[in-house]
């Protein structure tokens, strides 16, 4: 079973840093936080544009209102609290005043998933995803490494409309490099395979590609997709995983109850029924803990989703 | 200060403003008609004589931005639009039907001339403040108008907005509350009492002005005291009649939203005329 190399920063760093690089190229990029702006990586841009990071203080209410005031006015706003802040507390102020007027603001959920890790439930956000792919033109990605995030935010600087990006707490297991694509609505076809499809998302990229290894060993061959972008969804790489290989798992670090899983769940069950499994979080609160340790806790092991690939096989 | 010819002419214009209003309301057969009411002067002012804009060019660069934070009162708002000229006046009576470009709230890419969707309760002002803010970050001068409900103040938001607003010393914004002590479940004392809601605006670091909001000479002075204002915000006070100048509206007292049949449609209709041409008949 292939290991991969812990990074020395994570996603938020990634984040910051994509956009100080933007602002550098165009006078309209704008970072706002609500008391976070250091947290979600926009220190180096503060400090070289100290008027271009807002923020407002610890009301995500009024930094949602006040990007989209800022997006109205022809900004390019790169925003960010926590996830639960984000995709909860101020949900209604991104759909209403964000996603409806097609503002361009991109907002980043930090600490979203498990990534709160010892945080603990009030700032954990299983339930991001599955919120945020609710809001018509929205986009929603979780960018599984540094590489790939710095390529996501650049080419979502290129999309006017909003966006939902999942960022991560601490640095995550390194599994791309610059030449990493993005396409919204674009799968990646990792690695191929012909008895099932492993469809990954952000973290849970490297858990698939490892139980494809240990499945590997037991004659099984398995594709592995990378879905980071939940919405807008490729329909086609997942009818084509369905006609090709027959059955699909689904891998993500967030509730089940619609998610990726329930996104992938929707195309099969109305275009093409194939045995399928989702591997998530189950309808429970999680608990405090070390990021990699809760998501085996909570059902996402390298075993559980080889379980669930011999079961999906065993439905064929 | 304004001349007696301009005190004259911006009670016409919102003479011609609440007859367009009615003409929205009685299209759909009923609507907001108290809030719509007790904003009319403001609106008045704001759009015959403070703010640059130009109804052949609504998305000119450096028209001055509104926003109207109390959103379902857009009817008002429609009105006014409409008599400037921002698009032709047929279209008022369609307002709220099906395929409608004018929303029961107001909606930025639906109608010429709104800059901002709004109408979710609270949150019109902070967008008023990212506004605000825009212009300062690009060195820009336009100025920014919002217009708030007294009882959506009840509302955090307005606070966290109102605060931040004031750390930022933005003196290009304007917020006007239109304080009509009347929310949709009653009088706003008795329901969540603002108390001294000037008070609060200045205590978060406002320069706050309070004046007859049915006075539109009062309303423009307060908004050259706020130009005049370096370093801080202005919110202006409005004090304000639900309903004002639509009868039955005033005489039913609690007039949130209501009913306009045919006869009121012409009753109403009527009065502002008498008011028109009483005021035509007024010496400049």
């Amino acid at each position: 079973m292939r290991q991969f190399e812990r990074e020395k920063k994570s996603t938020r760093d990634a984040y910051g840093n994509a956009v100080h690089e933007l602002a550098k190229q165009d006078p309209t990029v704008i970072g706002i936080g609500a008391d976070t702006t250091n947290n979600i990586g926009l220190k180096g841009m503060a400090k070289e544009f100290p008027d271009r990071v807002i923020n407002v203080g610890i009301a995500e209410q009024n930094m949602m209102g006040t990007a989209a005031g800022l997006a109205a006015t022809g900004f390019k706003v790169f925003g960010g609290s926590f996830g639960p802040f984000v995709a909860m507390r101020s949900l209604e102020q991104f759909r209403t005043f964000i996603a409806y007027p097609h503002l361009n603001v991109k907002m980043a959920g930090g600490m979203g998933g498990l990534s709160a890790a010892n945080e603990g439930v009030t700032h954990q956000c299983p339930e991001d995803m599955a919120i945020m792919r609710t809001i018509p033109g929205n986009i929603v990605v979780y960018p599984a490494d540094m590489a790939s995030c710095d390529v996501i935010v650049k080419k979502l600087s290129t999309i006017p409309g909003p966006a939902y990006i999942r960022l991560g707490k601490f640095p995550f297991l390194k599994v791309f490099d610059e030449n990493y694509t993005f396409e919204p609505g674009k799968a990646n076809l990792l690695e191929d395979g012909t008895d099932l499809t492993l469809i990954a998302c952000g973290t849970t990229i490297t858990r698939c590609l490892q139980a494809k290894d240990v499945l590997a060993e037991e004659g099984i061959s398995a594709r592995v997709l990378d879905m980071s972008c939940i919405k807008p969804l490729d329909e086609n790489a997942v009818l084509a995983a369905a006609k090709e290989t027959g059955a699909i798992v689904t891998v993500e670090e967030g509730t089940i109850l619609g998610g990726l899983g329930s996104a992938v769940a929707e195309v099969l069950v109305e275009q093409a029924l194939v045995p399928m499994q989702r591997v998530g979080v189950r309808d429970v609160f999680t608990e405090s803990g070390d990021h990699d340790p809760l998501m085996d806790k909570y059902g996402l092991s390298v075993a559980d989703i080889v379980s669930a690939a011999k079961a999906v096989l065993a439905r064929k | 200060m304004l001349t007696k010819k301009e005190i004259k002419e911006l009670n016409i214009f919102a003479c011609e403003i609440r007859k367009a209003t009615f003409s929205a309301i009685h299209g759909a057969g009923r609507g907001h008609i108290g809030g719509a009411m007790s904003m009319v002067e403001a609106l008045a002012v704001l759009y015959g004589k403070e703010m640059k804009i130009d109804p052949k060019e609504p998305r000119m660069p450096e028209r001055d931005r509104f926003v109207l934070s109390k959103g379902h009162c857009g009817p008002s708002l429609y009105a006014t639009l409409a008599v400037k000229g921002f698009f032709p006046r047929e279209a008022l009576p369609t307002m709220n039907h099906g395929g409608t470009i004018l929303p029961s709230h107001v909606d930025r890419l639906k109608t010429p001339g709104i800059d901002f969707s709004a109408g979710s309760l609270g949150t019109g002002i902070s967008v008023a403040v990212g506004s605000a803010l825009g212009a300062k970050v690009k060195g820009l001068d336009y100025r920014t108008y919002c217009i708030v409900g007294d009882g959506e103040c009840d509302e955090g938001q307005v606070w966290e907005a109102a605060m931040f607003a004031a750390s930022k010393k933005l003196d290009n914004l304007v917020v006007l509350v239109d304080y009509n002590k009347q929310q949709l479940d009653g009088w706003t004392k008795d329901v969540c009492d603002l108390g001294d809601i000037g008070a609060k605006f200045s205590q978060f670091g406002w320069n706050t002005v309070e004046v007859d909001g049915h006075n539109v000479s009062a309303i423009y002075d307060a908004l050259e005291a706020a130009r005049a204002c370096k370093g801080q915000p202005t919110a202006i006070i409005l004090d304000t009649v639900k309903g004002k100048g639509c009868s039955y509206a005033e005489k039913a007292g609690l007039c949130h939203h209501l009913d306009m049949t045919d006869e009121q449609f012409a009753q109403e209709t009527a009065l502002q005329d008498a008011r028109i041409d009483a005021l035509r008949k007024e010496e400049d």
